[in-house]
């Protein structure tokens, strides 16, 4: 992309660099309503979250002083904190890795022909396109432990006796969010491999069939290699949106059964809007953005060593 | 095609190619009913009497229907109000994010701006902060100018979480028109603005299109800032509506499944209607450098 673009720029000579160049100006112009609104909404809150995370801001009370770091010191040695982060990390980890194998098989099948393969691809933006409000009631009822289908096509098929009470109970609640969240995001990550295999030159892996490795050869030493750049961006992706889960958690349990589904977002969201601790609130949500950067950094480091080893 | 030299051989007395189009088939079949099959049931759910949806064994087609739900949230619990509020919020967010977008992205892809690729990734870098992270701050603010309960708040807000998304997307597409037709243009004495809406836009039109729809369904689907910044009927959104559907002794499944059906099935049909579109448009940054 960027090379046509100085190809184009020296074949036109200088004359034309010259123009481009007094351009500066309007196309800096063009940018200052979006970066002014990314800067207001996004960036200026952060700092200011920051700057509350240090005080003992209350909406309940007048308080609003400088506490230094106590927030932070509280929180470390809150075990409602770390059994939030705990959740929230088994959350990311699990759906992450369900997310990409699940995806890159749906990739798989999707890659090859067959009969209504466009029907297919277009009913998977279904799953995405729904409110995850909606996905949350939707589960709601299919994993109900009163009178939900799965429950009942459970018994039918024998594999379960009685009701389990899906997200009622503190050994399920948690892997039923789990279930709902691969639903919902397995599809999407699916299309995103498939793009990324449709850049593999289809020659490759036939060259190695022809050469007489086998398909599952072929597919572990040839296309997965190539597809990894790609695998590894789309789980980043993942990694840090389930990090932020909270749409899912706050409306199908509320973070209960007796704090089992507690994820970072939505103990934060009850700790500034049910207790109105908006300093100690905002000690958690840096210490969450902190992870999540911890989390975009393991992953770069990755993917940056992987990019190397192909370019060998 | 993996060349059928691979693929001799029986296996139970079939050729293996046909057992590799069995499987591939019924893949596929699993596909749709993994993405299909939990809102049909929610479909099937809406049309059911409530005394069906909590017998002992569930029928899986509605027979006898009803439309009792439907008429349920449209009188008793005004969902046409959330409807209202949604369609404000979502179209007003839709609009400004591909203006400014435009605007940027156009920028980006166009103008001669140091650092383009610099720029881009930290604006792509924003949409990846925790949301939480900002609503507390947000909500002082909002507190302060006396924005709560207006959908002034949250269209600012969605626009700035729509932008980087609608800004990278645009981007792509603005990208792929040949610059020698802004080239051409500009001999003709064009400036960059009358480029931008009489030569790129109108050349990206499907792009745009693809875009806006993107920035509709993030702001129809968005919860946490309508939860926190919104507390009456006059401005709430549709999923905070359907959180709040719950009446006091039993969880009205066949209302919340009428409301999912109302709000879904439009967006469905956007989506099947475009999905070439869509699908192009957001994975076009998994597979470009």
């Amino acid at each position: 992309m960027a090379m046509t673009g100085s190809i184009a720029h020296r074949i036109a000579g200088p004359g034309r660099r010259f123009r481009l160049g007094s351009a500066q100006a309007p196309a800096l112009l063009l940018l200052l309503p979006a970066v002014g609104a990314l800067a207001a909404v996004s960036v200026y809150p952060v700092g200011l979250g920051l700057w509350l995370s240090f005080r003992d801001t209350s909406l309940a009370a007048p308080d609003d002083a400088f506490l230094g770091l106590r927030n932070y010191h509280d929180l470390i040695a809150d075990p409602t904190f770390w059994n939030a982060w705990a959740h929230t990390v088994e959350f990311t980890v699990a759906s992450t890795v369900a997310e990409t194998v699940l995806g890159l098989g749906m990739a798989l099948i999707l890659y090859e022909w067959f009969i209504g393969r466009g029907l297919v691809r277009a009913a998977m933006l279904i799953p995405w396109a729904i409110p995850t409000v909606v996905t949350s009631k939707m589960f709601g009822w299919l994993f109900d432990g009163q009178n939900g289908i799965v429950n009942h096509l459970l018994r039918v098929t024998g594999l379960i006796d009685q009701n389990v009470n899906w997200y009622g109970s503190t050994d399920t609640a948690l892997l039923t969010i789990i279930i709902a969240d691969v639903w919902k995001t397995t599809p999407f990550m699916a299309l995103l491999l498939l793009a990324g295999l449709q850049t593999i030159p289809r020659s490759l892996s036939e060259a190695a069939l022809v050469d007489g490795a086998g398909p599952w050869a072929t597919f572990w030493r040839v296309r997965l290699p190539l597809l990894m750049p790609t695998l590894l961006i789309a789980a980043l992706f993942r990694a840090l949106d389930a990090f932020r889960i909270f749409d899912l958690v706050y409306v199908l349990t509320g973070g209960g059964p007796a704090d089992s589904t507690e994820t970072l977002s939505t103990l934060t969201y009850k700790t500034l809007f049910s207790t109105l601790q908006f300093g100690y609130g905002s000690a958690m949500a840096a210490l969450m953005f902190a992870t999540e950067v911890l989390i975009a950094g393991v992953f770069g480091a990755v993917l940056i060593r992987k990019l190397r080893e192909t370019e060998r | 095609m993996t060349p059928l030299s691979a693929l001799r051989g029986r296996l139970l007395g079939l050729p293996v190619w046909v057992w590799r189009g069995v499987l591939l088939h019924a893949g596929a079949l699993f596909i749709v009913a993994w993405s299909a099959g939990p809102f049909l049931w929610q479909l099937s759910t809406s049309l059911q009497e409530d005394k069906a949806l909590v017998a002992d064994t569930p029928s899986y087609l509605p027979i006898p229907a009803t439309l009792e739900h439907f008429v349920n949230i449209f009188t008793v619990k005004q969902f046409q109000l959330y409807l209202l509020n949604s369609v404000i919020v979502a179209g007003a967010t839709t609009l400004f994010c591909l203006v400014l977008g435009a605007l940027a992205a156009f920028a980006l892809a166009r103008l001669n701006i140091r650092g383009r690729f610099g720029i881009l990734g930290l604006i792509l870098s924003i949409s990846m902060f925790p949301q939480i992270a900002i609503v507390a701050p947000l909500y002082l603010l909002a507190t302060a100018m006396d924005l709560l309960d207006t959908y002034t708040v949250l269209v600012v807000v969605y626009v700035a979480l729509g932008l980087p998304l609608v800004i990278w997307v645009l981007f792509g597409y603005f990208h792929s028109i040949p610059r020698e037709i802004d080239d051409a243009a500009r001999m003709d004495g064009a400036g960059p603005l009358t480029i931008l809406f009489r030569v790129t836009l109108p050349m990206s039109l499907p792009g745009v299109v693809t875009t806006g729809l993107l920035g509709f369904i993030a702001a129809w689907n968005e919860f946490m800032f309508a939860l926190a910044f919104t507390s009456d009927i006059g401005t709430q959104t549709v999923p905070v509506g359907i959180a709040n559907f719950t009446n006091l002794y039993y969880v009205p499944w066949g209302d919340i499944a009428a409301a999912s059906v109302v709000v879904t099935v439009p967006l469905v049909l956007l989506v099947l209607t475009f999905q070439r579109h869509i699908i192009a448009g957001l994975t076009q940054g998994a597979v470009k450098e």
